[in-house]
């Protein structure tokens, strides 16, 4: 699958790391919901260093979307917080 | 993945609408769509000039400032030898705001160094993306028909209009961390005005306002330790700060070859020592 982390680029990730894209995912969910900034912050770091150790950059080339779109990564919780809840990260 | 695109689409928003689903001539979507980008690499390339004429002022105003410090230790030296030791730090305290400005200024244009990069790197992406797009829409409009077409615009669509919505947000994050930045250099900027980094010559006056700032801005632990060094350098350490002639004659004496010099610099001493009295309540 392709994640894309916002203003840095394109992965490819294996299926395999799903389920722990997934896990960390709810985790920051749960955080964000409960307020609770440090524990959002290293889940959001956990999560970008897997798709950037795990996955492989898509080159410029590439004319396709991601199949998850992830917040710039000096986003803070209310910015991920706010980016969630309305039109989506990126507007269409 | 149920589960990825079901329960991610509150952290991670999962697949960017469609951007031409509902187009009607194949062809003309796509030259409208290429016509967007375009526009869009333009919007790019003014946002990077903007952020290079940010950085431009901070540095013109960095430099201003590094010759403020060199000028106020001057004069705090010329003090000093002259036995004002009031004057000296003064002259100290000022160049401790400056030097804390300086710093700031430093790390800012700093940062703008890094975002002017990240916006370059992401115009080239843009570019070598809408190069592709390019070639491709004419490929779609040679070959295929128009149902087909229309699905391949939509995939080519997704991933430069996933690009180029990408492209925004990064920009919109720079150009907010440049309005903080101008912000900031207007404030060193109005410091600069008030007369906080001025030459003490100017000092007649006994703005208020100078004082104020002086006090609320000034750390004096770092002013003391300044003062303590240039003492040491000067040789005039144990020169008490209430006797301005005996601590002046005491330096052009115990810096023997310069002491022309120290005599013309107490000169400018005792005029500043007048200026000092009547800024100090």
């Amino acid at each position: 699958m392709i994640v894309r982390i916002s203003t840095e680029g394109q992965y490819e990730l294996d299926e395999s790391d799903v389920p722990t894209l997934n896990e960390l995912d709810n985790a920051a969910v749960v955080a964000c919901e409960a307020g609770d900034e440090e524990a959002f912050n290293t889940t959001f770091a956990k999560l970008l260093d897997l798709v950037r150790s795990e996955g492989t950059l898509v080159g410029d080339d590439h004319l396709g979307g991601s199949d998850a779109i992830l917040p710039p990564p000096d986003s803070s919780m209310a910015e991920a917080k706010s980016g969630f809840n309305g039109e989506g990260l990126i507007p269409g | 993945m149920p589960g990825l695109s079901g329960r991610m689409s509150t952290v991670v928003k999962a697949k960017i609408s469609k951007l031409l689903d509902r187009a009607e001539d194949p062809s003309e979507t796509l030259e409208y769509s290429y016509q967007k980008q375009i526009e869009l690499l333009q919007n790019v390339k003014k946002g990077i000039a903007d952020v290079v004429t940010s950085k431009k002022r901070l540095q013109l105003q960095e430099e201003k400032l590094q010759q403020q410090v060199v000028k106020l230790d001057t004069q705090a030296r010329q003090a000093l030898s002259a036995g004002n030791e009031e004057l000296a730090r003064m002259a100290l305290e000022r160049k401790n705001v400056a030097q804390t400005e300086l710093q700031s200024l430093d790390s800012q244009i700093g940062q703008l160094e890094q975002q002017q990069e990240q916006m370059t790197a992401s115009e080239q992406k843009l570019r070598t993306k809408i190069e592709q797009f390019r070639s491709k829409k004419e490929v779609i409009k040679a070959q295929y028909s128009a149902a087909e077409a229309q699905v391949r615009i939509s995939e080519a669509a997704t991933g430069v209009g996933e690009e180029m919505a990408d492209v925004g947000l990064a920009m919109q994050r720079a150009l907010d961390k440049t309005e903080n930045m101008k912000a900031r250099a207007d404030a060193v900027q109005e410091l600069e005005a008030a007369g906080t980094f001025e030459d003490l010559t100017a000092l007649g006056s006994g703005d208020d306002d100078i004082d104020r700032q002086l006090k609320q801005l000034s750390t004096t632990s770092e002013v003391d330790s300044d003062l303590a060094k240039m003492k040491a350098e000067l040789g005039t350490g144990s020169a008490p700060a209430g006797q301005i002639g005996a601590g002046g004659s005491g330096a052009a004496g115990g810096s023997g070859a310069s002491g022309a010099a120290a005599g013309s610099a107490a000169a400018e001493g005792s005029e500043g020592s007048e200026g000092a009295k009547e800024v100090t309540p």
